[in-house]
């Protein structure tokens, strides 16, 4: 069972996770001295948490996202949503800036909702034999959103606050500031409740009319949780892209494209990545840290080149 | 029975079907057969409700199209669409589970698993039950499909071309099965073949369909002959009575 092994890997990875940063610890100082304990509860173990649980929920909403756009190349990160959730958040530190953060929050994930849907509304008119220019149109708009981003931010001076936004790292998570992401998680597991329904779906809209399926129902609630789960990740995080386009492919490599079946396996995938990405970042140029998303970018990229080059030709 | 009444329909403002009424009644094997292009998929489709009705009625026995809830009428009737390409990798098995949704609603129970078992083995597919589908043949797929369908395990069973890519044995044994589904399961069935020999030999009815109306109806003796080739289909192909049945020379 593939899903054995990694959950094996992630449990190691994750103890380990704890143990790696700048500031050197090892378990027995968890018994000794009670500054490392502190250290423990309020930075490294948020901060494994935050990596699993934000990789765990982008994996399995990039999923989600490529059967809602019949596309296996596009994730929700780049293609839109994660800048619409930047312009979301953008906007309400603007327009409400004394507003509670859960607040900000609905803003920037209402935000995303309409980037997605306005994704989905274009590149169902692109015709379904060049599956190639879905993933253009994607990163085309996910570059004009993010230009809008920049450009509002510009006028605004708040340049410094959207890099935060755009560039996903773990280095500031501590408890306090990361709790958000188990509303991600939760929403993830949620999807296991339409995972099925989202299977059926992978087989064409009249395909799960004719087996009577809510085809607006479920579709609304895939992208309720694509937004979710971008706009937490965004706004707690910043952007992690590639997690939800590589994990998905791997998995449809493994065992295939049936979601529920999957679920397991999507989500200790992505959890796996994130936080292996983020402790790699801890450790290559200690003691400073390369972003998370920089790491994920580039595993993520050769991750999906050894994967499209090994994709067996048929037909 | 199926019902159809004054049916129209038209694509981008251009005409497909011209008011078309048509009962299909309970039991038996339909072939729908026409030139390509005459709008057989289109007819079947509006039946199934996977485009919507503009002008007319139709209904599925008590069920009215367009008015009936999606999975009602989905554990009354299935069909197998003509231009179903699956892109997911999906196995045989999951893919024929997939007919059951209006049943199980993805909580498949043993009775399911059950049916799946004997769909599998009636069409020949144990063997190939935990293959993913991009890994089968164009016949094999097919084949897949048509399972799926007929796993739904509803009374009517619409199916578009089911022999596309199928091999003269797995197009007889098809056939066969269909005919004996008709027989014993009291299946109302309706076919879109292009082979009318195929038409002749299995169907109890036919339905000629030529540029959106309804050309010609009855049974097979009463239909196929060297006129309805000519006028229809503008091609002068010989046909022979053999053993009481039509047969077109090719
Ligand atoms: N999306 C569409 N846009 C425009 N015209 C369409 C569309 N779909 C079908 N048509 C037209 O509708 C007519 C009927 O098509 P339909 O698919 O019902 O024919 P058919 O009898 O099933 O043909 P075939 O035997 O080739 O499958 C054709 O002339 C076709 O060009
Ligand atoms: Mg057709």
């Amino acid at each position: 069972m593939p899903v054995a092994v990694i959950l094996l890997a992630l449990a190691a990875l994750a103890s380990l996770s704890l143990f790696v940063g700048a500031i050197d610890m090892s378990p027995a100082d968890l018994w000794r001295d009670p500054e490392a304990l502190r250290l423990m509860l309020v930075s490294r173990l948020p901060r494994t948490l935050a990596a699993m649980l934000a990789g765990a929920s982008l994996a399995v909403t990039g999923q989600i996202m490529q059967v809602l756009a019949r596309n296996r190349f596009v994730e929700p990160m780049t293609a839109g949503a994660g800048q619409s959730a930047a312009l979301g958040i953008l906007a309400a530190t603007l327009f409400v800036p004394g507003a509670p953060v859960w607040i900000k929050m609905l803003i920037a994930a209402g935000a995303t909702l309409i980037g997605s849907v306005g994704l989905l509304l274009m590149i169902r008119r692109l015709p379904p034999t060049q599956p190639l220019l879905v993933p253009l149109v994607a990163l085309v708009y996910g570059g004009v959103i993010g230009a809008a981003v920049t450009f509002v931010a510009y006028q605004g001076d708040m340049l410094q606050f959207v890099q935060i936004w755009l560039t996903g790292e773990l280095s500031g998570v501590l408890q306090g500031r990361y709790e958000l992401l188990w509303i991600a998680g939760g929403v993830a597991l949620g999807t296991w409740f339409i995972a099925d329904r989202v299977t059926v779906l992978a087989l064409g809209d009249a395909a799960g009319r004719a087996l009577g399926v809510n085809v607006a129902a479920v579709t609304a609630a895939g992208l309720a949780a694509i937004s979710l789960v971008t706009a937490l990740t965004v706004v707690t995080l910043g952007a992690i892209s590639f997690i939800g386009l590589v994990v998905p492919n791997l998995v449809s490599r493994l065992i295939g494209d049936n979601l529920r079946a999957g679920l397991p396996l999507t989500a200790s995938l992505g959890a796996l990545l994130v936080l292996g990405a983020d402790m790699l970042g801890r450790v290559v140029r200690m003691p400073y840290e390369i972003p998370a998303s920089a790491m994920t970018g580039v595993i993520g990229a050769a991750l999906f080149l050894a994967l499209i080059l090994r994709e067996p030709k048929h037909g | 029975m199926i019902s159809i009444r004054n049916v129209s329909h038209a694509i981008h403002g251009a005409p497909i079907l011209h008011d078309i009424s048509l009962d299909l009644p309970r039991g038996g094997v339909t072939a729908l057969i026409g030139p390509n292009g005459a709008g057989k998929s289109t007819l079947l489709s509006l039946i199934a409700r996977l485009v919507k009705l503009q002008s007319g009625a139709i209904s599925v026995d008590e069920l009215e199209v367009g008015k009936a809830a999606d999975r009602v009428l989905a554990q009354h009737l299935a069909i197998m669409p003509q231009s179903l390409t699956v892109s997911a990798r999906l196995r045989v098995g999951e893919l024929v589970m997939m007919g059951r949704y209006p049943w199980h609603q993805g909580r498949p129970g043993a009775e399911d698993r059950e049916i799946i078992a004997a769909a599998l083995a009636k069409f020949a597919l144990e063997p190939l039950r935990d293959r993913f589908l991009d890994a089968l043949s164009g016949g094999q797929r097919q084949r897949a499909l048509v399972a799926m369908a007929y796993a739904q395990g509803t009374d009517y069973l619409l199916l578009d071309e089911p022999l596309n890519n199928l091999d003269i044995a797995a197009s007889r044994h098809l056939m066969g099965l269909l005919r004996e589904m008709a027989e014993r399961e009291g299946k109302s069935i309706v076919i879109v073949l292009h082979d009318i020999n195929y038409a002749a030999a299995f169907a109890d009815r036919i339905v000629v369909m030529s540029g959106g109306r309804v050309a010609a109806d009855g049974a097979p003796g009463e239909i196929v002959n060297d006129g309805l080739l000519r006028d229809v289909f503008d091609t002068n192909a010989e046909v022979r009575l053999i053993d009481g049945k039509p047969v077109v020379l090719v």
